[in-house]
């Protein structure tokens, strides 16, 4: 019920109710996805909005649970109908999708909108050569002969940096490194020349050099055709080599959004606090223990009352009134394009951030 | 920040050169595994992967030693062998003392209790139908031991020890998170008080927030328990937090074995220089900036063939033609800092006179070599007789 | 995959063997440590009062006298090159494959074989058909309308198909369709050489018998593996690349989903034309499985022995072909 009443309030407190202007590629406006299962409704997504330009990179940061990639298999449209509840509204380029036809959606899926995922072993099928597969990926959308898909397939191969397309094009997944597979997926991905590219966790399941090469490879391809990108991944580290802008996702919610700059230098959640104390980094000194977030992630069925994160929230009895467990924080905007949902006051916040966190990390 | 003099912690008792020092817990040397290969009709052995192809450090009481390398490098083989769940195809396994190479099962034993493994799947390395109290009291079955107070009261010792509620001894692993798995599976390590614990990937299954968990966690227990430890991982953040050395292996070799300051600050071999380059930073204003990166072009070879001479001269900007040919020796280059490599950074070049390699140097991709490109001292038109300086 | 093949192919003869071995020591140990003689085997032979003489006379024309291993070895032979038999009143020619001479009638076994692989071939493969297209049509739409009526039902109608056994089914169906209605009230068996129409309609109700059981065990694993194929990543790629559901369920779902049960196909289809023992039966129809009741009625070894080997024969030979369609249709298990 209130639920509902809230989409308004953060409506206003977001400044953008409608489909955004020409400047916004991508625009999700409260997005909800529930899903019902035996043991109950578990809210994955539970009022998401954000915008991205065309061009710009967004990054999805959480943990597992946090709702990230339920995100962006709905921006995709590929949840089972069946099985998923959604609401809200997601504009692509001025269509809205939810409330578009699943067939309308398909053909946009894979042509403006196309998707990468994590383990690309099992993201390609075993059966098919990775030829086909991208051969297969470009006949959807264009009514082509076999002989000029393949050579476009080639033509992606060899532009995502794989060695001698022509002869790879009729190999296995099986016989591609992993390496070579995302490169392989990201060549399927963007052989219809998607507008908006979403990568879930691309890298995860990739070594560190390899990693490097696919950061590399997307923001290039990035640049080559304007496109808006979506990146969703655990590791801060990914975020900051490759999001202008960062949404940080905790039990299905956006606790902070804003400008990579912004949430990496003037964090405004406790939670992002804790995310970026729990990382050894390399690029700092040594620290002497790291600051970890106490207890665990919550269960989707049972999330807690009022801020979610109060139960690992070290503040949490610094606002009055126990607000933090009985009332559920708006995303407020606290500078201009930055956002934290946390019931603490702006200067609160400030101070525990520059006394007490800023000199630990 | 924390002060730098500090760095290595009490544990670090064993810290000093290579040589001086007490005893080492774990010696290793030469230490080799070869998978084979068959292939046809009969079978016929064709080959065999090389996992680990020639491994020689010491583990020292108390100390942390990290294991790191990509994928295929060989380093969870490696953490296999010394607890000899597998059995070495050459070289040798010391534990305190005594060769453990060969052993048999029987006489494994004995060794079992000192020496234990924690695993990187909290889901799968934990038996779903046993409860918490029958994992973690599965060592002192096996090895017929009773504590004392009994194994339910010592169980619920190790369960606080890790952390864990001792009310949790009768639940099942699936009502536990990956954290708290991993909690357990620490704790059924511990259980038998052993003196090396050897850590394969022990927090990349977790998320962030709970991977910092049992990094402090393993942290302590070293302090409380005077645990020695070898810990295998492929993230160089958490490498450097909890190792007071660290290994880098390359293609089954280590390539560089150092203290960890030094081997951050200046790493040898330029495959450690550029594995430390491409960890990502979370700091947005070090974006796009490629000034400091070094790209690595390729995968890494397969161990079933792999280049001769340097096993890294493939991807190698600094190769030559020696490295080719000739595999450099793992060599001491600075105090406590031993590196293989012919063209050593942040070291006097081992074979100056050797002239760059240009076949090489096509396969390597520098987003710009501003970094590593001086410090080369890519002298043209060396003597031809340059293989042979040494 | 040429050494794959050769490998394989190498294997499937060495099993051969081996079975034959087996089977050989069962039907001539076995009794013998059961205290028969081959005096008593001999009489078999010869039927009604056989004479000393007789006795001695086979024993010697069919090498009963002679050591276990060498009578193996010449029964082997008599498989591959043939044999010749120069003794009675009118010596004969054993062609190739041998398998000897029945006890009881003294007919050469193969071409009774032959004469009954057409009518288990016809069950067998009219069936198979059946089942195949029915169970896995059944199985897709279930897996894929999951906890919806059709899939309760049809899932219900699979369990009571597997629990039901087949001679009950079938003399159900025959009291219903052939003696209750008469449809088919002369059921026999028609070569598809002499009338190809005959053929069919008589051989209707034997298969939807026996499709019945099969087609609800292969709704079943079609359901399980689609269920599961229809879980994994590259299913979620084929959507994501755009494609219509229809393609992603028959293209990426289906081909993954088919390939354990081909292994199973293949294992039932070759017992299958071993002779489909009860259905057979119960419809009085001359096949293989009725041949190997006869040769075990009447304890004619050389008929159980030719049957058992023939059978063995196809299973081993469909093993083969199941290896190589796996190789087919699954990269993975080509190349390595």
């Amino acid at each position: 019920m209130s639920d509902v009443q809230k989409t308004g309030a953060e409506k206003a407190t977001t400044g953008t109710g409608s489909a955004g202007g020409a400047d916004k590629f991508l625009s999700v406006r409260d997005l909800r996805i529930h899903f019902d299962t035996d043991d109950g409704l578990v809210k994955s997504v539970d009022g998401v909005s954000f915008d991205l330009q065309a061009g710009r990179t967004l990054g999805i940061v959480g943990e597992s649970g946090s709702g990230k990639s339920v995100t962006s298999l709905g921006v995709m449209g590929l949840h089972n109908s069946e099985r998923a509840r959604i609401s809200g509204e997601i504009w692509l380029d001025g269509e809205e999708l939810i409330g578009a036809g699943p067939e309308r959606v398909r053909e946009l899926r894979g042509q403006k909108m196309a998707m990468i995922f994590q383990d690309p072993l099992s993201a390609l099928h075993p059966y098919y050569s990775i030829g086909a597969q991208i051969v297969e990926a470009y006949r959807v959308h264009n009514a082509v002969d076999k002989k000029t898909a393949k050579k476009r397939a080639v033509e992606m191969l060899d532009r995502v940096g794989i060695p001698e397309p022509a002869r790879r094009y009729d190999d296995y997944p099986h016989q591609f490194s992993g390496g070579m597979r995302q490169r392989a997926m990201i060549a399927m991905a963007l052989v219809n020349n998607p507008q908006l590219l979403i990568a879930d966790e691309p890298t995860t399941a990739l070594d560190v050099t390899v990693q490097a090469q696919i950061l590399d490879l997307i923001r290039d391809l990035q640049k080559e055709f304007h496109s808006a990108v979506v990146i969703i991944t655990h590791d801060l580290g990914v975020v900051a080599e490759i999001a202008d802008e960062l949404l940080v996702m905790y039990a299905g919610r956006c606790i902070e959004r804003g400008t990579a700059e912004k949430v990496f230098y003037q964090p405004q959640h406790p939670y992002t606090w804790g995310l970026l104390g729990s990382m050894p980094r390399i690029d700092r000194e040594q620290t002497d223990r790291l600051v970890p977030v106490k207890g665990t992630p919550p269960s989707l069925i049972n999330v807690p009352s009022g801020c979610a994160f109060h139960p690992r929230c070290p503040y949490a009895d610094i606002p009055e009134d126990n607000i933090t467990r009985t009332e559920r924080p708006e995303l407020r905007q606290v500078t201009d394009g930055h956002f934290s949902a946390c019931h603490m006051s702006p200067a609160q916040r400030e101070q525990i951030w520059t006394e007490e966190i800023a000199p630990k990390l | 920040m924390t002060d730098p003099s500090k760095k290595i912690p009490e544990q670090g008792a064993g810290q000093g050169p290579d040589g001086s020092g007490p005893e080492p817990l774990l010696k290793v040397t030469g230490l080799a595994k070869h998978f084979p290969i068959t292939k046809g009709v009969l079978k016929r052995k064709v080959g065999a992967v090389k996992a680990v192809d020639g491994l020689s450090f010491d583990v020292r009481p108390g100390e942390t030693l990290g294991v790191v390398g990509e994928s295929g490098c060989g380093k969870s083989t490696m953490g296999r062998l010394i607890t000899r769940l597998l059995e070495p195809t050459g070289g040798k396994v010391e534990f305190e003392g005594r060769d453990i190479t060969h052993l048999s099962a029987g006489a494994l034993r004995p060794m079992r209790r000192d020496v234990q493994m924690i695993f990187q799947d909290p889901y799968g390395s934990l038996n779903p139908r046993h409860t918490i109290g029958g994992i973690v009291s599965t060592p002192f079955k096996l090895q017929g031991i009773q504590p004392e107070g009994g194994v339910k009261k010592e169980v619920q010792r190790l369960l606080e020890l890790v952390g864990l509620s001792p009310e949790h001894y009768n639940r099942y692993p699936h009502e536990f998170s990956g954290g708290q798995r991993q909690r357990i599976g620490i704790a059924r390590a511990l259980a038998l008080n052993p003196k090396l614990v050897v850590a394969d990937e022990p927090v990349s299954a977790l998320d962030v927030s709970i991977q910092a968990q049992v990094v402090n966690l393993l942290d302590d227990l070293q302090e409380e328990l005077g645990l020695t430890y070898v810990i295998i991982a492929h993230d160089l953040s958490v490498i450097r937090h909890v190792s007071d050395r660290i290994a880098v292996m390359y293609l089954g070799k280590i390539v560089e074995l150092a203290d960890r300051a030094s081997l951050y600050a200046s790493p040898k071999h330029p495959y450690t220089k550029a594995l430390l380059s491409a960890v990502p930073v979370p700091d947005p204003s070090r974006r796009g900036a490629k000034s400091d990166r070094i790209l690595l072009k390729g995968d890494v070879p397969s161990p079933i063939n792999p280049p001769s001479g340097c096993r890294f001269h493939t991807r190698c900007w600094k190769a030559t033609e020696i490295c080719r040919t000739t595999e450099p020796p793992l060599i001491q280059l600075a105090p406590g800092h031993q590196a293989a490599c012919h063209h050593p950074e942040n070291a006097a070049d081992q074979r100056p006179q050797d002239t760059v390699s240009v076949a090489s140097r096509e396969t390597i991709e520098l987003a710009d070599v501003s970094g590593a490109g001086t410090e080369t001292p890519a002298e043209g038109g060396a003597s031809p007789e340059a293989g042979s300086a040494e | 995959m040429a050494a794959y093949i050769i490998r394989r192919v190498f294997a499937a003869v060495l099993l051969l063997l081996v079975v034959s071995a087996v089977t050989f020591a069962i039907f001539f140990l076995v009794p013998r440590l059961g205290g028969q003689t081959t005096d008593s085997l001999a009489a078999q032979y010869i039927g009604k009062s056989p004479t000393p003489d007789a006795i001695a006379a086979v024993k010697k024309n069919l090498g009963l006298d002679q050591p276990l291993y060498l009578q193996y070895w010449d029964f082997i032979k008599s498989i591959v090159v043939g044999a010749e038999y120069n003794f009675g009143p009118n010596p004969s020619v054993c062609h190739v494959p041998c398998f000897g001479y029945s006890f009881k009638t003294h007919v050469e076994i193969w071409p009774q074989i032959l004469e009954r692989v057409p009518v288990t071939l016809s069950l067998a493969v009219g069936a198979a058909v059946l089942w195949v297209l029915s169970g896995v049509a059944i199985g897709v739409l279930s897996a894929l309308k999951r906890g919806s009526i059709f899939d309760r039902l049809a899932m219900g109608v699979a369990l009571a198909g597997v629990s039901l056994p087949m001679f009950f089914t079938g003399l159900v169906s025959l009291a219903l369709f052939s003696f209750h209605w008469t449809i088919w009230d002369d059921l026999h068996f028609v070569p598809f050489t002499e009338n190809p129409g005959e053929w069919a309609w008589n051989l209707i109700l034997p298969w939807c018998t026996l499709a019945f059981l099969y087609s609800a065990l292969y709704a079943r694993l079609t359901r399980a593996g689609m269920l599961e194929t229809m879980g994994e990543d590259y299913i979620r790629t084929a959507r994501a690349k755009g494609l219509r559901e229809s393609k992603v369920v028959v293209k990426h779902g289906l081909r993954a989903a088919l390939t354990p049960l081909v292994t199973i196909f293949g294992m039932d289809f070759a017992l299958l034309l071993g002779g489909a023992v009860i259905t057979e039966n119960v419809f009085s129809f001359q096949g293989m499985g009725a041949y190997a009741i006869l040769g075990v009625k009447q304890s004619d070894l050389p008929i159980v022995m030719g049957v058992t080997l023939v059978a063995a024969f196809f299973i081993v030979v469909c093993n083969l072909l199941v290896d190589l369609v796996y190789a087919a249709i699954d990269p993975r298990v080509r190349l390595s």
